[in-house]
């Protein structure tokens, strides 16, 4: 009989604003794989049929419930959320809280739709869904964290109310798989979590969530014909994210290699602040922003830059390096970042050392070798770093629990 | 009958310090780190000469003084034993100390452990004559034997080192070379008529610089008379045991706890035990043995990881850009005539600058993580190629 898994994530391709989504559908397609039966829940219904997974939704009729169409991401903090709709008072958001709640009791309830064997719960939105289904059902809980509050405020102050959702998760769930090291201490340290309940699970990269490869085409070639390089920021422009590092560090670059071009794709509340830095340095005019890119059109972006540059403040994995390595574009990314636990064929700073960042893009785009050498490197490395193989380690933990239960 | 002939490899280079882009034009030291990192080569050497030079060599006195047969050799770096002098000028007189007995012999390399050989032959033979003058000012003696840098080897190095009246030349004892011959006896280099090449017995040799401490190997714990059993059933079937390794697998890389030192100071007694048995310094072996038939090395033949090749030192394209980067400045760099320059360019030449750049990380790769002092491979390329831009422009500025 295999293993029936009744899984909590917010959002799934292709209705995902950012890597949450691409995880929990890479996760859960490699686990199909392994021979566990999975049924996912999202909070609303959206078109979305994925292979060899069935998908519930908590605002079916039959749970008799209104759809929730809210704008709200897994990357927004509680206090984004009442900012951008001018209400709630308080650091508690009524809304997105509100909706977490409201997802807790109508996603838990599905478990009493059929006899599961193991609840598994993605990041704080589902925690509270998964912890209702635990205490409904009797069954085990795995806890799956992909972002903590720590990361999503990049070092400002943090909700205490998502924090205290986290935490219940963190301490009521059986086991916790965490996505790198760099999270797991997090877990361990902010949240005062048992080490030995602590699972470290390494994201991948394969062809269901990056089905594009390198390809010929003349994207930016106005900028490569003219002898520019290009160094590359894609993804949300927030302060997590660390991109006005990477402005520090450009202002250091073009003074030695006026050749260069920076572009930034992406958006987020950094982006206005960030464009009038770039002006008081005067490097305005090499310091490009463009709105969010997918797909298609952001492969071959990334694969005509020189380089890719992940400078998160703090970033609990990075699935972009990946990507890059995969399109055979060189990385630079911040040894704050639990990605950087995998992959070695990348160049690696501290996020606040621009010095060494612009040293490390001044190399990139000067010397051939080094650029030819990542990408050979880091192509064949990234091979190796799947979404099957996350779901093999899972496979283990989910056994070895079992065994452990049994043997209580 | 059979020999073991000891060879010692002592080599330390100048480890290039962190040296970034806006470093360049600005700074022009490029080996004077004293902080506590890993590049601080003074440091660096007072660490490995307590840990190993020292205590190695005491023992090495202390064996020769006890045991009449007993007989080793060193292949000292240049570059080394000027770090030595200038951190440890003590430890010179106590190998002065051993070479004067008469049974420690010094094989010829190039002064700067560099690769010049296959990358310009007349800067090589600079440095080997620099290397020559320097042996022979501190310790009397004039190599016989030759050694290149890792252990590299080709037939063409064999005719330069036959035509400079060398009596032996050392290679790797490499089973795709030797097919089903044995490296327990002297070969002739295929084309020469007087030189004889000497092969490392790498079975023997690794079971000491590599296995001694590793319980994973079946053999661990490896005792004296399991290596001399070893050694003994090589009679008859050999005329020479070549035993060659770094001098720092004794305290460095076999720290001293897991009693390498024991091993070496009760192996002379072990191995003299069996009375067909003796020590022989490479230029005895040389003298003493007949060749028995060609060997042919049309390709580089070295020491390192599983292809004995120069592909740890230059294998990626980073590698290559590096090594073609510091001999394409060669010509500019003699013409300006400037001793400060080319000193500083001869000890760029150094081949572990290029293996630190080596990203043969999954197979055999965790050898060189150990040896690095950088962080990865790529930091030690920038280092390397930023200081190699600054070179440039002093040597363009001393035109």
């Amino acid at each position: 009989m295999a293993t029936k898994v009744l899984m909590y994530g917010w959002e799934f391709p292709p209705h995902n604003s950012g890597g949450l989504g691409v995880a929990c559908m890479g996760l859960t397609r490699a686990l199909a794989k392994e021979g566990f039966d999975i049924t996912f829940v999202l909070p609303k219904a959206v078109p979305v049929s994925p292979d060899g997974i069935a998908i519930k939704f908590a605002n079916t009729d039959k749970l008799k419930t209104r759809s929730i169409n809210s704008p709200l991401t897994p990357y927004m903090t509680s206090g984004k959320y009442s900012k951008l709709f001018g209400r709630g008072g308080g650091l508690y958001g009524d809304d997105l809280l509100a909706e977490v709640k409201r997802y807790a009791l109508l996603g838990g309830k599905l478990v009493e739709e059929d006899d599961y064997d193991v609840i598994y719960a993605h990041d704080w939105l589902s925690f509270g869904a998964g912890l209702e289904a635990k205490r409904i059902s009797g069954k085990p809980l795995m806890v799956h964290i992909h972002a903590t509050e720590f990361d999503r405020v990049g070092g400002g102050g943090i909700n205490e109310e998502v924090y205290q959702l986290e935490k219940d998760g963190f301490e009521q769930a059986d086991c916790v798989v965490a996505v790198s090291q760099y999270t797991k201490d997090m877990v361990v340290k902010k949240y005062g979590i048992p080490s030995e309940k602590v699972m470290v699970v390494h994201n991948g990269i394969d062809e269901a969530t990056f089905p594009y490869v390198a390809r010929e085409t003349d994207i930016l070639s106005g900028f490569k014909d003219a002898g520019y390089k290009i160094v590359l920021y894609y993804g949300r422009i927030t302060i997590q994210k660390g991109v006005d590092y990477l402005i520090k560090a450009a202002k250091k670059v073009l003074e030695h290699n006026p050749k260069v071009i920076f572009l930034v794709v992406g958006s987020g509340d950094m982006q206005r602040q960030l464009m009038h830095e770039a002006a008081y340095y005067k490097i305005g005019d090499k310091v490009l922003f463009h709105e969010f890119m997918r797909g298609q059109a952001l492969a071959d972006t990334i694969s005509s830059a020189d380089v890719v540059v992940m400078p998160s403040v703090s970033e609990p994995f990075g699935i972009v390096p990946l990507e890059a390595m995969k399109l055979n574009t060189p990385v630079i990314i911040s040894k704050q970042s639990g990605v950087s636990e995998v992959v070695q064929h990348a160049l690696k700073v501290d996020f606040w050392d621009t010095d060494e960042m612009a040293n490390m893009i001044l190399g990139v785009v000067g010397y051939k070798g080094l650029s030819d050498t990542l990408k050979e490197n880091g192509r064949q490395q990234v091979e190796h770093v799947t979404w099957q193989k996350a779901a093999q380690t899972i496979k283990g933990i989910i056994s070895n629990f079992f065994n452990w239960l049994e043997e209580k | 009958m059979t020999s073991l002939c000891f060879y010692f490899q002592v080599h330390q280079p100048y480890r290039v310090k962190k040296y970034r882009v806006f470093d360049i034009g600005k700074d022009s030291q490029y080996f004077n780190d004293d902080g506590q990192g890993k590049t601080n080569n003074k440091k660096i050497l007072a660490k490995v000469a307590e840990k190993s030079y020292y205590p190695t060599t005491k023992l090495i006195l202390e064996l020769l003084k006890k045991h009449k047969e007993f007989k080793a050799s060193y292949s000292f770096s240049g570059i080394a034993l000027e770090q030595m002098q200038e951190v440890a000028p003590d430890l010179i007189d106590l190998f002065k100390e051993a070479v004067d007995t008469g049974r420690v012999e010094i094989l010829g390399e190039t002064y700067h452990h560099s690769l010049s050989f296959f990358y310009s032959q007349e800067e090589f033979e600079k440095q080997v004559q620099m290397h020559k003058d320097l042996i022979w000012k501190l310790f009397g003696v004039r190599p016989e034997v030759f050694r290149n840098t890792e252990l590299s080897y080709r037939n063409d190095l064999a005719y330069w080192a036959d035509d400079k009246g060398y009596k032996g030349i050392i290679a790797e004892g490499w089973d795709k070379v030797l097919g089903w011959r044995s490296p327990n006896f002297l070969y002739r280099p295929v084309g020469t008529s007087r030189i004889k090449v000497l092969l490392k017995n790498y079975k023997l040799s690794d079971d000491i610089a590599f296995r001694f401490s590793s319980r994973d190997w079946a053999e661990w714990p490896l005792t004296t008379p399991k290596f001399a059993e070893w050694f003994n059933s090589t009679n008859g079937n050999g005329d020479t045991v070549n035993l060659f390794m770094d001098y720092e697998t004794f305290g460095e890389h076999q720290w001293e706890d897991t009693g390498i030192f024991h091993f070496l100071r009760a192996l002379p007694g072990e191995i003299l035990k069996h009375p067909d048995n003796n020590f022989k310094t490479p230029s005895e072996v040389v003298r003493s043995f007949p060749t028995r038939g060609d060997l042919d090395v049309p390709y580089i033949l070295t020491w390192a990881d599983t292809d004995r090749d120069l592909t740890a030192w230059v294998g990626n394209p980073m590698q290559h850009q590096a090594i073609d980067a510091v001999y394409q400045l060669e010509d500019k760099i003699m013409k300006s005539k400037d001793e400060i320059l080319i000193e500083a360019w001869r000890k760029l030449t150094t081949s572990d600058h290029f293996y630190y750049m080596c990203t043969k990380w999954f197979n055999d790769g965790d050898v060189h993580a150990y040896f690095s002092p950088y962080e990865s491979p790529y930091d030690a390329f920038m280092n390397y190629m930023n200081v190699i831009n600054d070179l440039r422009i002093r040597v363009d500025a001393a035109a």
